[in-house]
């Protein structure tokens, strides 16, 4: 038995494409699927870049020109009801609503994997509470829980980012829990268990590997929620406050413009509708990628 | 009289000593236990020092829970387990310690590997827990790849679901091998293969015991298997031991009702020959709500009065083969073979 | 009402939703005779359930290419289509699967599958088909049976599972009973009684019987003729006699031969066939088992050998049979 391992063998080993390479090559071969990531790479890059591209101040109104409609000399999007160009405020709006959308997914990921994975990999009496702590969050609707947070917090973007974060970390919880659920009684599992390892390293080396392709996928399916969401509290002032441009705010001073200019009032909405739906092909893409076999 | 007979010959590498587990069946969120399987229910046995020992029996009779015992991957209700004298869990035998010497084979060899790591990094996961280094353990793992018949240059680098069944179940080999233990338990280890692959792997089997000097533990429900693998044969029921002696012994002249019903219950090869009849009828009872007395009455030809109120002990039929059974037993007061209770059964089928 | 009364000609099965067309059975000629039971032996991949499927056209068949003809009592099954084959199935034709689980509804109890399987197909009351329920349920020996046709599936053992299918199988009396490995998931005690159930309902109903295993034993137990099959073809056939005591392929040979029979001598090892069974994406252009025979010769390698006939009934498709 001395033998083994007392010279090292390290010839060059054929070595297959692992998981996340065949899902990355599976995923570009999703025509849809890589379209909609470009359309949500532009829009972040037009966020991150907003003030060198907007032809306009996104701030500076003039009462005189007022709702004009889109397609108008210098304005190509027409103005709001302040003046201020529609085109510069929907550029600069991305900025906040991208942020909103994404930022509370991620932070409610981290602690929401924390404890679904935690949770699922203890098991026993530690499951329990924690679950039923989850499960109390459940009892209220996503929309109403974010709006009574945020009114309970009172305005502002810190606010809203806290009172969504907090809405998002319990159907992550869950799906952390239930995937790692499973993957604990998997006989790989017991195995590495029965070499003698602590339940951190299975955690680290055998779980995390398991469970963090559907925990991010599910994420994903979120940060479109999310985004309707933030703007939705904004929409009903409880998010972002004027004259901040923001996809879900601008959506609420222009609805007094819905008869007179409705093809400008519907933008912001427009922005909204496309963003989610990118998010939405993007995550149903990476969805099917990751349905492989190993 | 309890008997201990591999004990007095040759001294025991691994004792257990009246292991019991019971899984409470939860009724609600704080509701009392409803009901408990037992699982094991006092099983005791001595593995040797380099035999083989079968264990035998249909679902239910609690072999894989008692592997998943020695493993201690679920802990007993009560019972005793001890290597080399030592009780494993304490400070003489820690149970890492205990790990490196006692390895597991599962049955489903796709389950028991990780879909996200390469081969060697499966078989190397075991002695990086241990402290060896990284190099040492990946070159650990290419050298049990080759012993194993599999060729490292071409295997060491893929994903199990690159691989074939047969395949597999030597990758779980090499893993299991890989923290030089001196026990492997088996459980149903070539169960799922094809008959051509398992040749292959029971050849494998024997040759690596051979050449490190293993103590099996060989867990199947296929009989013949069994015994063409093991020294010693161990029959459960209902998690209790029925039967236990030298294979040949036991296979020839079995003392257990139960175990004569299995052996007959064997596929007869000889289309002139064929079954006429099965030797028993039914299901295996439930572990849930076992039978009194002995577990076996139900189903037992030569049940008689005493059978369903007095549970049977392991009593010696030779120096080292005993049963669980009153028949066994002079002194346990059974009419014996001949009674009038064998005439009273229906054949079915 | 002569001859066979299922014919298979020429069968082949490809499947065609993966990369590459997967070839799961290579022309396959098999004829069962009335009241007969032919065993189909082989190991995984090697088409003996495919086969068998295809007699109920239970594959998809967007996915599925089908050639050659499967005639049942002289229809060609392969061109049924839609209310015909809806009616085909369980009437003339019925299987058992290895898990009953499977195949039982979970959300009725055993006894409203049968009743409406039995209705599907004729003309009956309520309560006449539910005395034919209770009928099968003791012919197939289910203890208490009036009891357990109100019994939902998960609340039988496994034992009762399967002779609940085998009745749900019977219940529109057909002809032709397909079991794929319907004994193999069952413990040793309850296998015995499940073949040698099956045995006596075949005798008594005068049924043709398929039965797909991989274990000889189980075919020994039960069949008149043995198909050993391989890589999608039948590679030996003959009554089980012959195939068990004078097998002339090598494939069989070695199949038998690397069964642990018996105690072990010290220092024996078990006769191998070497290597792995053939990916039947990628099937060599000869024989299909020439690359884990030890006697293939160069002719083994280039043309893929015919069925030799041995006897009347027994031939072998080996270059080398005859020898």
């Amino acid at each position: 038995m001395n033998a083994i391992g007392a010279t090292v063998v390290l010839e060059p080993v054929q070595r297959s494409p692992g998981y996340w390479a065949t899902v990355i090559r599976r995923f570009s071969r999703d025509p849809l699927a890589v379209g909609a990531g470009i359309v949500i790479l532009l829009f972040i890059l037009m966020a991150i870049f907003a003030p060198y591209i907007v032809p306009h101040d996104p701030y500076k109104g003039m009462a005189l020109r007022r709702l004009r409609p889109p397609g108008s000399e210098g304005y190509l999007l027409g103005t709001d009801e302040l003046g201020r160009d529609m085109l510069s405020r929907l550029i600069y709006g991305g900025r906040l609503s991208l942020f909103m959308g994404v930022t509370p997914v991620f932070i409610a990921l981290f602690f929401g994997g924390i404890i679904g994975v935690t949770a699922g990999f203890v098991g026993g009496w530690i499951n329990t509470i924690l679950m039923r702590i989850i499960d109390v969050f459940f009892a209220f609707p996503s929309v109403l829980l974010a709006i009574a947070l945020s009114g309970a917090l009172g305005a502002g973007i810190a606010n809203g980012l806290i009172s969504l974060t907090v809405v998002f970390i319990p159907p992550i919880a869950r799906v952390a829990e239930s995937v790692t659920t499973s993957v604990r009684t998997r006989d790989y599992v017991e195995a590495a268990r029965a070499s003698g390892a602590s339940g951190f390293r299975i955690v680290r080396t055998q779980v995390l590997s398991n469970v963090a392709g559907p925990i991010f996928v599910y994420s994903m399916s979120l940060i479109a929620v999310s985004m309707i969401l933030a703007s939705g509290l904004s929409f009903l002032g409880l998010g972002v406050k004027p004259p901040e441009p923001e996809w879900g705010l601008m959506l609420n001073t222009l609805r007094t413009a819905i008869y007179s200019q409705p093809v400008l009032a519907a933008l912001p909405g427009l922005m909204i509708f496309i963003t989610s739906i990118m998010f939405n092909l993007l995550t149903d893409g990476l969805r099917s990628a990751m349905d492989i076999k190993a | 009289m309890m008997t201990s007979p591999a004990a007095s010959t040759v001294p025991a590498l691994l004792e257990v000593d009246d292991l019991v587990k019971h899984f409470p069946i939860k009724a609600g969120l704080f509701g009392k236990p409803s009901a408990v399987v037992k699982a094991v229910d006092g099983v005791t046995f001595q593995v040797a020092a380099g035999e083989t020992l079968g264990i035998v029996g249909e679902s239910g009779c609690g072999k894989s829970t008692t592997a998943r015992l020695l493993m201690h991957l679920i802990t007993p209700t009560s019972g005793a387990l001890r290597y080399m004298g030592a009780p494993v869990g304490t400070m003489a035998m820690p149970l890492k310690a205990f790990r490196r010497q006692v390895q597991m084979v599962f049955q489903d060899s796709y389950a028991s590997l990780n879909p996200r790591l390469t081969i060697e990094d499966s078989i190397a996961f075991g002695p990086k827990v241990h402290g060896v280094s990284t190099s040492d353990s990946i070159g650990r793992a290419r050298r049990l790849l080759d012993r194993v018949g599999l060729d490292p240059i071409r295997f060491a680098g893929r994903y199990p679901h690159e691989l074939s069944g047969g395949q597999r179940q030597r990758v779980n080999i090499a893993r299991a091998l890989a923290l030089e233990p001196s026990v492997l338990i088996l459980d149903e280890a070539v169960s799922a293969l094809d008959k051509s692959v398992e040749a292959q792997v029971l050849n494998l089997l024997l040759d690596l015991k051979d050449e490190f000097g293993l103590t099996y533990l060989f867990i199947s429900h296929d009989l013949e298997v069994v015994r063409f693998m093991s020294s010693r044969v161990l029959v459960m029921y209902l998690g209790k031991v029925a039967e236990v002696g030298p294979t040949e012994s036991l296979y020839n002249s079995s003392a257990h009702p139960y175990t004569t019903a299995l052996l007959g219950s064997m596929l007869s090869m000889d289309p002139d020959h064929r079954r006429t009849a099965a030797p028993l009828a039914g299901d295996p009872p439930n572990p849930i709500n076992p039978p009194s007395g002995c577990r076996f009455h139900t189903r037992c030809d030569f049940s008689a009065a005493l059978c369903s109120t007095r549970e049977p002990g392991l009593t010696a039929v030779t120096a080292l083969h005993s049963a669980a059974c009153h028949m066994a037993d002079p002194a346990s007061g059974h009419p014996g073979k001949s009674s009038a209770t064998a005439a009273k059964r229906v054949v079915s089928t | 009402m002569s001859g066979p009364i299922l014919a298979i000609e020429n069968l082949s099965v490809t499947f065609t939703g993966g990369a590459k067309p997967v070839r799961a059975v290579n022309g396959v000629d098999l004829h069962v005779d009335r009241g007969e039971t032919v065993a189909l032996l082989g190991e995984s991949g090697s088409g003996k359930s495919v086969t068998l499927r295809s007699i109920l056209r239970l594959h998809d068949a967007k996915k599925t290419r089908i050639d050659g003809r499967i005639l049942v009592d002289d229809v060609d099954v392969v061109s049924l289509q839609g209310q015909a084959l809806s009616d085909f199935r369980g009437k003339h034709v019925s299987m058992i699967f290895q898990e009953p689980m499977l195949a039982l509804d979970p959300v009725y109890t055993v006894g409203q599958q049968i009743i409406e399987a039995i209705r599907r197909h004729e003309l009956v009351s309520a309560k006449e088909a539910h005395g034919r329920a209770l009928a099968l349920f003791e012919r197939v020996r289910i203890p208490s049976p009036e009891r357990r046709l109100e019994a939902y599936p998960h609340e039988m053992s496994g034992g009762m599972r399967q002779r609940a299918m085998i009745a749900l199988a019977l219940s529109c009396s057909p002809r032709i009973l397909l079991a794929d490995e319907p004994t193999t998931a069952l413990d040793a005690t309850v296998q015995v009684q499940i073949l040698l159930l099956l045995r006596e309902l075949q005798q008594d109903l005068g049924l043709s019987m398929i039965f797909v295993t991989h274990d000889i034993g189980v075919g020994v137990e039960v069949a008149d003729r043995i198909a050993v099959m391989y890589a999608g073809r039948i590679v030996e056939i003959g009554p089980v006699r012959d195939v068990i005591r004078a097998p002339r392929h090598p494939y069989t040979v070695a199949l038998l031969s690397t069964r642990a029979n018996g105690g072990r001598l010290t220092g024996r090892r078990l006769p191998v066939i070497s290597g792995n069974p053939p990916n039947l994406a990628e099937l060599p252009p000869g024989c299909a088992f020439a690359p884990r025979c030890s006697k293939a010769i160069d002719i083994c390698r280039v043309s893929a050998p015919q069925s030799q006939a041995l006897s009347a009934q027994h031939s072998a498709a080996c270059h080398r049979a005859t020898e």
